[in-house]
């Protein structure tokens, strides 16, 4: 008689969820995660590291500045990233800023609109100012989109900009630095915010109080929605993680961050 | 005797299979009623459904707008595919040559496989900027994201009313004819009130899907967390408030976005049961 192969089969996927196991021990390396604002410019200069030391093994992953904060604290991974400064609570992990990053205000490039004092800000994006006409523009409703809650850039905006004004509920939410740009540059009347590295020819970027985002303006401290990029650790940082480090802050991971858009720590 | 054993421990072991996958959903439902309860009763049933405030960074959570939001949504969605699945069904069934019935069945179950991401997409780049233009406000609105949603349940309203107005017996439609009414007479006043229970369980069903969909509807609802005051206002549904928060969310935060999933949970479960009651009839 003939073995029925049949219901040996359903041992497949079983086998499939062993071997996966299995692959993630054997390689050693250290898990980066946290704020998808950092995300992107970590998986780079991880890239890089690799390159120079081939037996290392550096996973990004994203998740938010919540989630990297977490992450870090029961040892899931061993640098977090985050996009905002940490709260008193958060003090107790090591955080070394890695470089810093503006926020632009951005609208439509049709939008006759070129500068936008702070205060104004505040109010167009608290609600209070809702037409465009308040602000020497055409006559229409002001589109005011921001990020959704939790997000490392909205809780650097609110602390940067809003203060204690509460961003309008009537706001539209997108969920990514790329979504707002997207809906800004389809609407000839909507604003939002987003990381000044991902401003391209689509959007304008407007000057805050007069100060253009610019590298020269942030550097000088004249352009004040800057926030820092965080590394986190829990302890100091040792080992592999050290080393990653490091490389992060030389001389020529620095060029590269800025080559992309972001503000080096060191002028 | 072998024979008979080797078929029993088949069929224990079938049986075993069939039970591990509903131990999966009971699973999913522990879990989400697990995290999602603590929070409804720290700060009352009727304070979260009922609430109209949603910060969670203020600790405040009020679904009334995404209840809100998903109705409306779903309303226009039905609006717009009842009249189309309907009408698409009854000339399936009774007009149809041959060879349009061979393009329009495949068309239509092409529609069901594409990714809602693709609608969500076509949506935001087509629907929206038409929108926006013509009849003024964000484009990304309710009325943007019905039109999708109405194109996305038409395979299920299609495809389930066409069976119930085919499973009628020959009989219905013979004799509504030989009585001397017209064929449009037959469809209108013996066709459709005979399948009446199957297509409206292909509504029900249409309007589960369309109130679990997400992809899209965070594409081109503009997700605003306010009270939805016209068709032409952007809003955000239980599912996409679940879907665009939970990347960063935190403690009670993220309870909060678990517990939006038991008050979808219980939605998805009295449409479920009423779509199985009505077919059930129509069997009987």
């Amino acid at each position: 008689m003939l073995v029925n192969p049949k219901p040996l089969l359903w041992l497949l996927p079983l086998l499939v969820i062993l071997s996966g196991v299995g692959c993630q021990r054997s390689r050693a390396g250290i898990t980066v995660a946290g704020s998808t604002s950092v995300e992107p410019f970590a998986e780079l200069l991880a890239e890089e590291y690799m390159i120079r030391y081939p037996q290392s093994h550096i996973y990004v992953q994203g998740g938010g500045s919540t989630a990297g904060i977490e992450a870090v604290r029961t040892h899931a991974a061993q640098i977090g990233m985050s996009s905002r400064s940490l709260t008193s609570e958060e003090k107790d992990l090591y955080a070394v800023t890695i470089a810093k990053d503006a926020i632009a205000i951005i609208v439509h490039p049709k939008n006759p609109l070129q500068n936008l004092p702070l205060e104004k800000v505040i109010e167009v994006f608290s609600g209070k100012i809702r037409n465009w006409k308040e602000l020497g523009g055409n006559p229409h409703l002001i589109v005011l989109v921001t990020r959704e809650e939790g997000s490392g850039t909205r809780e650097a905006f609110q602390k940067l900009v809003m203060g204690k004004e509460e961003i309008s509920l009537e706001s539209l939410v997108q969920d990514s630095n790329g979504a707002i740009r997207q809906v800004v540059s389809g609407d000839p009347n909507a604003i939002g915010y987003i990381s000044l590295g991902l401003v391209n020819e689509k959007v304008k970027a407007l000057k805050i109080s007069g100060v253009e985002p610019h590298l020269k303006n942030i550097v000088k401290g004249r352009y004040r929605l800057v926030r820092p990029f965080l590394f986190l650790f829990k302890g100091r940082p040792e080992g592999e993680a050290n080393s990653f480090l490091e490389f992060v802050l030389s001389p020529e991971a620095q060029e590269l961050l800025q080559k992309e858009g972001l503000v080096t720590i060191r002028p | 005797m072998m024979v008979e054993i080797k078929e029993k421990i088949i069929e224990k072991m079938l049986l075993l299979i069939a039970f591990s996958s509903i131990s999966i959903l009971a699973l999913i439902a522990i879990f989400i009623f697990g995290e999602g309860l603590p929070l409804i009763w720290k700060i009352g049933p009727k304070a979260f459904i009922l609430g109209e405030r949603w910060v969670p960074s203020q600790g405040s959570f009020g679904i009334l707008p995404m209840i809100f939001g998903s109705f409306w949504v779903t309303l226009g969605a039905l609006l717009l595919g009842i009249p189309l699945g309907l009408a698409c069904a009854i000339f399936l069934c009774e007009w149809t040559p041959p060879w349009a019935a061979m393009v329009l069945r495949p068309t239509m179950q092409l529609l069901a496989a594409i990714p809602s991401v693709i609608y969500g997409f076509w949506g935001l780049i087509v629907l929206v900027p038409l929108v926006r233009n013509y009849l003024g406000g964000p484009g990304l609105s309710i009325l943007s994201g019905s039109m999708i949603l109405g194109f996305m349940v038409l395979p299920t309203i299609i495809s389930i009313s066409e069976d119930s107005l085919r499973a009628l017996p020959p009989s219905f439609k013979a004799g509504g004819l030989a009585l001397g009414a017209t064929h449009w007479q037959t469809i209108w006043r013996v066709l459709i009130p005979a399948a009446r229970s199957g297509i409206v369980a292909s509504i029900i069903l249409g309007m589960g899907r369309a109130i679990g969909e997400t992809m899209a509807m965070i594409m081109i609802l503009g997700n605003a967390v306010k009270m939805p005051s016209s068709f032409l206002d952007s809003a955000r549904t239980l599912t996409t408030n679940i879907g665009i928060e939970m990347g960063y969310a935190s403690g009670e935060h993220r309870q909060a976005l678990f517990a939006t999933g038991v008050i979808l949970f219980f939605i998805i479960m009295i449409l479920n049961s009423s779509a199985i009651i009505l077919s059930r009839r129509r069997m009987g």
